[in-house]
């Protein structure tokens, strides 16, 4: 099958793309982008006022199969992922069991090989059961196609075990993604600590607890010569202190999420629970933070944490509700209107963080429409309005706080290896 | 002007107007609890249940005692947080109780928010009985009302609020619904129990005791709940009755006629001494006897909200 995308703006950062082209598409991969293409082919898609990028790379997505199936599966998550534009998902190891072994990775390999719609890559933990004590077999989840470690949702509190965990990470050539919180200061907290916390009687979580960690993880990488990636950056000084590591020459990456600039913990009225997360919504000065971390290019990559639970989880005391909402199908359009409609970030600014960056850190062939490459790709058109609807979710779980806003922005097609997997 | 709102969730909810709206139709419900058949028809026919997630008998008895001198019929549930971890969610607890054709939830909750999640599931009227450190707003009108009772007025009196600021509901409660009706609320607590961003709420702030209470005309004793598991260390609990107490001999330095109030119950040598607690200047019992009142015009007011009357 073949495709011919006629007349779209096309962006692609890795090859300093951005001009009106067509793009065809044949046997799965890019075959051609440039002016006038002949149309021979089965399929022609008009792009005429609309972007063409390549598919979005997601690295922190929790798809929760195996073992919370309720909440999402592979099948259910890559659906959404698709609409939202996104071809290619980390998929984060915190299911039932845990990615904590070569034999669970190869479970979660046959699913993926029969229900995923879009690109699924495996993430292993770092320790046994994400419990924080024992060493998972590092090198094994390597060869068992893990393409990185981290025990999301965790933090590994004992120093040397962290710094064995970056040292095996090196020598496997695998990158470690840190999730950073500080338990003994976070606490049981629910929300950022501050006015809110205070005013709505909830215990508060500081920013100290996020970065105090950030530092700790970013100085053992650096000692053992580790790739670290740090995970939903949240607040300021997390930036800052990314910053200059980056200067120092570690190899440090991070990442944020579009709640992290898009929503504060002003946000949080009335105790609405698809507002908590963890790390919580922050202040307007990280908001600030964030963006400008993400123009300056210290902050590499968006993802969405996309963090499905089921009403019974969500619809219930604030401070007995999971953290975590879904973002997959609002991550791209959120982004679109909160840093290219203000100009913090061009397409080409934004496509490099939502899809060519995350691919590199992730070391897969992804994220470009280079010749002879997959042909993930979507096409998007910028200025469609929609409001984002709880019934036209396609995750099994709907907690997204952005329901009921509109949007403008949206995923017309979306391409992966050369299939349209998902048309709007 | 009226109220149109069938629950009570917070004093920072309402305006200065339905404050003073509730401490009004509390003064005229207070003159029913010294008759001889202490008895008006108000709610009759009309449900309320106390729902208490949080052991408590002071709240929960004078909404008791409030909603029967209304004539309305009272259930009490008990409901130990374990079997609700287990079990039914509280949304469903509530819609149970709404298709028992119950009219009021009263409900004491230990998390922050449980009033404002039930009152939003539900079309019944929740009146919050305190919810986790958020709020306790019957008990911060009964506070008010005896306060001004007292000094005739809230208006531009100095009240001071001491102890565990950060875990208190009641805290919050008085700082919203005083600085609404126009008082100058400054809470003072070791460094430790001051939580962030308390002033925004317009309170100021100050470690002080004796300075606070050179200037107070009332001043509002905490409990000090020395039994919490938190994080942040806790005082001492004799060096906090050195630094904190309220005792006679700092009364003597405040104004003459300082009301001292307590939300009960005391911690006798804790959070003030036993001549404090029963001199000349405490309002405590007092408080319990306007909480009657004060509960009995919430009740009254929610019902008549739902049936739309005002």
């Amino acid at each position: 099958m073949s495709i011919l995308i006629k007349n779209g703006r096309v962006i692609d950062p890795a090859n300093k793309i951005d001009k009106i082209a067509d793009v065809l598409v044949e046997q799965g991969k890019i075959a051609k982008v440039a002016a006038d293409l002949k149309d021979h082919t089965e399929t022609i898609l008009d792009a005429s006022g609309r972007i063409v990028a390549p598919g979005l790379v997601d690295m922190h997505v929790h798809l929760r199969e195996p073992g919370r199936e309720d909440k999402e599966t592979v099948y259910s998550g890559t659906q959404a992922a698709a609409k939202g534009g996104i071809t290619t998902v980390l998929a984060m190891p915190n299911t039932m069991p845990a990615m904590d072994s070569p034999e669970h990775l190869v479970l979660l390999q046959a699913i993926i090989k029969r229900d995923a719609r879009v690109k699924v890559l495996a993430c292993g933990a770092i320790t046994k059961g994400r419990g924080g004590e024992e060493l998972t077999d590092i090198s094994g989840l390597k060869n068992s196609g893990a393409r990185a470690i981290s025990d999301d949702g965790a933090s590994v509190d004992n120093d040397s075990l962290m710094r064995e965990a970056f040292r095996q990470a090196k020598a496997a050539d695998l990158l470690t993604i840190c999730h950073c919180e500080d338990k003994k200061l976070s606490g049981k907290g629910v929300i950022n600590l501050g006015f809110n916390s205070t005013r709505l009687g909830l215990r508060g979580i500081s920013n100290e607890s996020e970065y105090a960690r950030v530092r700790r993880d970013i100085m053992l990488a650096k000692e053992v010569g580790a790739r670290v990636h740090i995970a939903h950056v949240s607040c300021k000084e997390s930036v800052e202190i990314i910053a200059q590591a980056k200067q120092q020459g570690v190899q440090v990456t991070c990442e944020t999420a579009p709640h992290y600039f898009a929503l504060t913990q002003e946000d949080i009225v009335d105790y609405d629970t698809k507002m908590k997360v963890n790390p919580p919504l922050r202040t307007k000065e990280d908001i600030a933070a964030i963006k400008q971390g993400l123009k300056d290019g210290v902050i590499d990559v968006i993802a969405s944490d996309h963090a499905p639970h089921t009403e019974n989880e969500k619809d219930i005391e604030f401070e007995r509700a999971e953290f975590g909402k879904i973002g997959l199908e609002s991550n791209l359009v959120i982004s679109i209107m909160e840093l290219v409609q203000q100009n913090i970030l061009d397409w080409t600014g934004l496509i490099k963080v939502m899809a060519l960056n995350p691919a590199r850190i992730l070391g897969v062939d992804k994220g470009t429409l280079s010749l002879g490459k997959s042909a993930d790709l979507i096409i998007v058109e910028p200025d469609t309005e929609f409001v984002l609807e709880k019934s036209k979710i396609l995750s099994k779980s709907k907690n997204s706080p952005f329901i009921g806003r509109t949007v403008k922005g949206r995923v017309a097609y979306t391409v992966y290896e050369g299939k349209i997997v998902y048309q709007s | 002007m009226g109220w149109n709102k069938k629950d009570l969730l917070g004093l920072e909810y309402l305006t200065a107007e339905e404050i003073a709206l509730i401490l009004d139709t509390a003064e005229s419900f207070k003159e029913v609890s010294t008759r001889e058949i202490k008895k008006v028809p108000a709610l009759r026919g009309k449900t309320a249940v106390n729902l208490f997630y949080e052991p408590s008998t002071r709240t929960r008895v004078s909404f008791e005692v409030a909603a029967k001198r209304l004539s309305a019929d009272v259930i009490n549930i008990a409901t130990e947080t374990s079997s609700v971890r287990k079990g039914e969610t509280l949304i469903d607890t509530g819609k149970n109780i709404q298709a028992l054709k119950a009219d009021i939830i009263i409900m004491r909750h230990n998390c922050s928010g449980a009033a404002n999640i039930l009152a939003r599931a539900l079309e019944i009227s929740v009146i919050n009985a305190g919810d986790g450190w958020h709020e306790h707003p019957t008990q911060a009108l009964l506070d008010i009302f005896t306060l001004k009772e007292k000094l005739g007025k809230i208006k531009g009196l100095n009240v001071a609020i001491v102890g565990d600021i950060a875990h208190s509901r009641v805290a919050r409660s008085n700082i919203w619904g005083l600085t609404k009706l126009g008082a100058k609320v400054t809470v003072c607590a070791p460094q430790m129990l001051l939580p962030p961003g308390i002033e925004l709420m317009g309170a100021k702030t100050t470690c002080d005791i004796d300075e606070v209470l050179r200037s107070a005309d009332a001043v509002n004793v905490l409990r000090m709940q020395f039994e919490r598991d938190e994080n942040a260390a806790f005082p001492e609990q004799l060096d906090y009755f050195k630094k904190f107490g309220i005792t006679e001999e700092r009364l003597a330095k405040a104004k003459r006629d300082i009301v001292v109030m307590h939300p009960g119950p005391i911690n006798r040598g804790i959070e003030m001494s036993s001549g404090v607690a029963d001199g000349a200047n405490s309002v405590i019992l007092e408080q319990v006897t306007n909480g009657i009142a004060v509960r009995m015009a919430v009740l009254f007011l929610v019902s008549q909200a739902k049936e739309g009357k005002t």
